[in-house]
């Protein structure tokens, strides 16, 4: 787990450059005002919140990490340590298209990790990391709560189930 | 036994989801039943169902709303187990993508009995995007209707239900894990007690209950705790959905009353074994359930027979492999998950889970070495029960039952440095894995 220390060589990174401050465009704005309408504390509304920034800004990155923590009265830094809890919140940009292997077990034995060697072979990438045209990052995930359809691939919010190392390979050549 | 249609009964028709298709199959008359009767009388009649919770501990539902204090001041919450993310788990999907109303139309009713806050939540997990947005129009519609908001069906109960999407972490399932997500925290667990039914969520005395279970709720208001206890035996009542994956020719989801036969359900309601291989072993109740070899599996799928098993009964998540699948490296894959899981906020689990990932890995590799079977056996004892939540109990469930039934298996590893002949490793091991 990384640390908001100021020397660290995460430090220039992690650190919120004021110059580069985020603010949401007023309709992502107006459904920030209405989460809060939903919980009796403005803590609660982090985890929607950030779901929210996610799709406006793509990452969250420390601005947007501060911001967040100013609107809803929280230390930026308890908004990282939410942020870096949960494994769908991006701590850096991912490319257009997030490719998600399940390869927990009812998936590893009906051969996802072929899935997801197949994926890292074509594209060239070691695990987590997006195609230098910034398209596709390709991920191993937990079981996705899908394994009577396994292997099951999850490309941003769209579940692909039955999945084959042949149906993911021309997926992939039709993602642009 | 025969498959049954109760709490499926809706999902094979077209438009499920719609409040329309809902109603013309006699939905929301048990919220209007219901709102006729006192609170007490529907905790009464959850009690005398004998249901207990579809989430993995098999807790008395009625029992557990009884136990929220009676004189307390703070307002009470019911909240809506929607992550299932244990390994092998895919029930809730089905109702939610399905038969949403049969969902909302119980938590609706829950809610009044539990006389909770008008606002209520689903902390449904992150990655099931589709689900959460088929809830949300099915919210909106409810409202729409008057079956949510102030004053519903003119009982003078009011109740709105917000969805509550996580973010990714197995942990929030637990109810623990869960509440402090909803407060907007990092879903670390807290100690027990005091129970959530005295301090939960926002402080207040606060219920937890599965999907599958408040989607029960309807069904034994429709038809009465008799009829409900009519399906499976004494103590393990009720119509159930069991989850099926792995090495089977049909895996699903399919219903049966409590209590279905594990064998009969893989040999003649699954198809039997893919590539007519010889079965290997079962994980009957999910990821956290220790392993069933093929001469155990002749028992009725409920809570009590499953414990006398030594394993449990879990969420119903049944994943059968065939005989050619590595047992350590499948044992290696479960602990890949828990290590990752872990909130790391005790040692026993937050190293232990690592270093079970890190010894089944170099077994594998062929770097074992003789003594780590029983090290992993050693292990299981001294993570089990010294950790803060069940998860764990949970990690030593599949790698303490492994380690015991397949013995000769590791040691063959350990000895050989390769897999046992006409078992296959179904991963590469040049290809890096995904970091935790
Ligand atoms: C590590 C862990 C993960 C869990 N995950 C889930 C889950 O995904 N869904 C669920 O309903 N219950 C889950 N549970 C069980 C809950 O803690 C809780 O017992 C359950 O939601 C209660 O609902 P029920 O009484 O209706 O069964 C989990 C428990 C543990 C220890
Ligand atoms: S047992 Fe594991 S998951 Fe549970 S609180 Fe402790 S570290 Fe967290
Ligand atoms: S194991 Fe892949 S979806 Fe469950």
């Amino acid at each position: 787990m990384a640390h908001l220390q100021p020397d660290s060589p995460y430090a220039t990174e992690r650190y919120a450059d004021t110059t580069r401050s985020v603010e949401f465009k007023p309709d992502a704005k107006a459904k920030f005002d209405a989460l809060l309408e939903r919980y009796p504390t403005k803590e609660a509304a982090l985890l929607p919140a950030l779901h929210l920034a996610q799709e406006e800004f793509g990452w969250i990155s420390p601005e947007v990490m501060v911001y967040l923590g100013t609107l809803l009265e929280i230390e930026p830094a308890k908004v990282f340590g939410v942020v870096s809890f949960y494994n769908m919140y991006n701590q850096k940009p991912v490319g257009k298209h997030h490719v998600q292997v399940c390869t927990n077990l009812s998936c590893m034995i009906r051969n996802a990790y072929d899935i997801y060697d197949r994926c890292l072979e074509k594209l060239g990438l070691q695990p987590g990391e997006t195609t230098k045209d910034g398209r596709i990052t390709v991920t191993e995930v937990e079981c996705l709560g899908s394994c009577g359809t396994a292997p099951v691939v999850q490309i941003n919010n769209d579940y692909h189930e039955n999945a084959s190392v042949e149906s993911i390979d021309k997926l992939l050549d039709t993602l642009k | 036994m025969e498959p049954i249609k109760v709490l499926t009964k809706n999902v094979d028709k077209p438009n499920s989801a719609a409040i329309d298709t809902y109603i013309a199959g006699g939905g929301y008359e048990s919220l209007k039943k219901a709102l006729k009767s006192t609170p007490d009388e529907i905790v009464q009649l959850v009690k005398d169902s004998e249901m207990r919770g579809r989430g993995g501990a098999g807790f008395p539902t009625g029992m557990k709303w009884g136990f929220l204090p009676k004189d307390s001041p703070m307002p009470r919450y019911l909240l809506c187990n929607a992550d299932e993310s244990e390994p092998g788990t895919f029930k809730d999907r089905v109702i939610i993508e399905k038969d949403p109303h049969l969902l909302i139309e119980g938590m609706i009713i829950s809610a009044y009995a539990i006389k909770s806050c008008p606002m209520s939540y689903i902390y449904i997990r992150g990655e099931f995007y589709k689900g959460a947005m088929i809830l949300v129009k099915a919210l909106e519609e409810a409202r729409a209707k008057g079956f949510l908001g102030k004053n519903i069906l003119g009982s003078g109960f009011d109740l709105d239900i917000t969805v509550h999407r996580g973010a990714g972490a197995y942990i929030c399932g637990e109810e623990m894990g869960l509440i402090e997500s909803i407060e907007g925290h990092r879903g670390q667990p807290r100690v027990k007690p005091p129970f959530p039914a005295v301090v939960g969520v926002f402080g207040s005395p606060t219920i937890v209950n599965n999907v599958e279970t408040l989607s029960c709720v309807p069904l034994i208001v429709e038809h009465g705790a008799e009829w409900f206890k009519s399906f499976g035996q004494p103590k393990n009542t009720g119509p159930k959905l069991y989850c099926v994956s792995g090495h089977v020719k049909k895996p699903g989801v399919y219903e049966f009353p409590m209590g279905v036969n594990l064998k009969e359900l893989i040999y003649e309601h699954c198809g039997g074994i893919t590539d007519d291989l010889p079965l290997k072993a079962v994980i009957p109740g999910g990821g956290s359930a220790p392993m069933l070899t093929p001469d155990e599996i002749d028992l009725p799928m409920n809570f009590d027979a499953l414990m006398k098993a030594g394993t449990m009964f879990g969420s119903a998540g049944i994943i059968v492999m065939n005989s050619s699948t590595c047992i350590v490296d499948a044992t290696w894959r479960m602990s890949k998950f828990f290590a990752h899981e872990s909130c790391g906020q005790c040692t026993p689990c937050r190293e232990g889970t690592n270093w079970m990932e890190t010894i089944l890995d170099r077994i594998e590799r062929g770097g074992g070495r003789p003594q780590d079977a029983d090290l992993l056996f050693d292990m299981t004892d001294n993570i089990g029960g010294k950790s803060l939540c069940a998860l764990g109990d949970a990690a030593c469930g599949p790698v303490a039952s492994a380690v015991k039934k397949f013995r000769d298996e590791f040691m063959y590893h350990i000895e050989h440095k390769s897999c046992l002949p006409g078992t296959k490793r179904y991963r590469r091991l040049d290809m890096p894995v995904g970091a935790h």
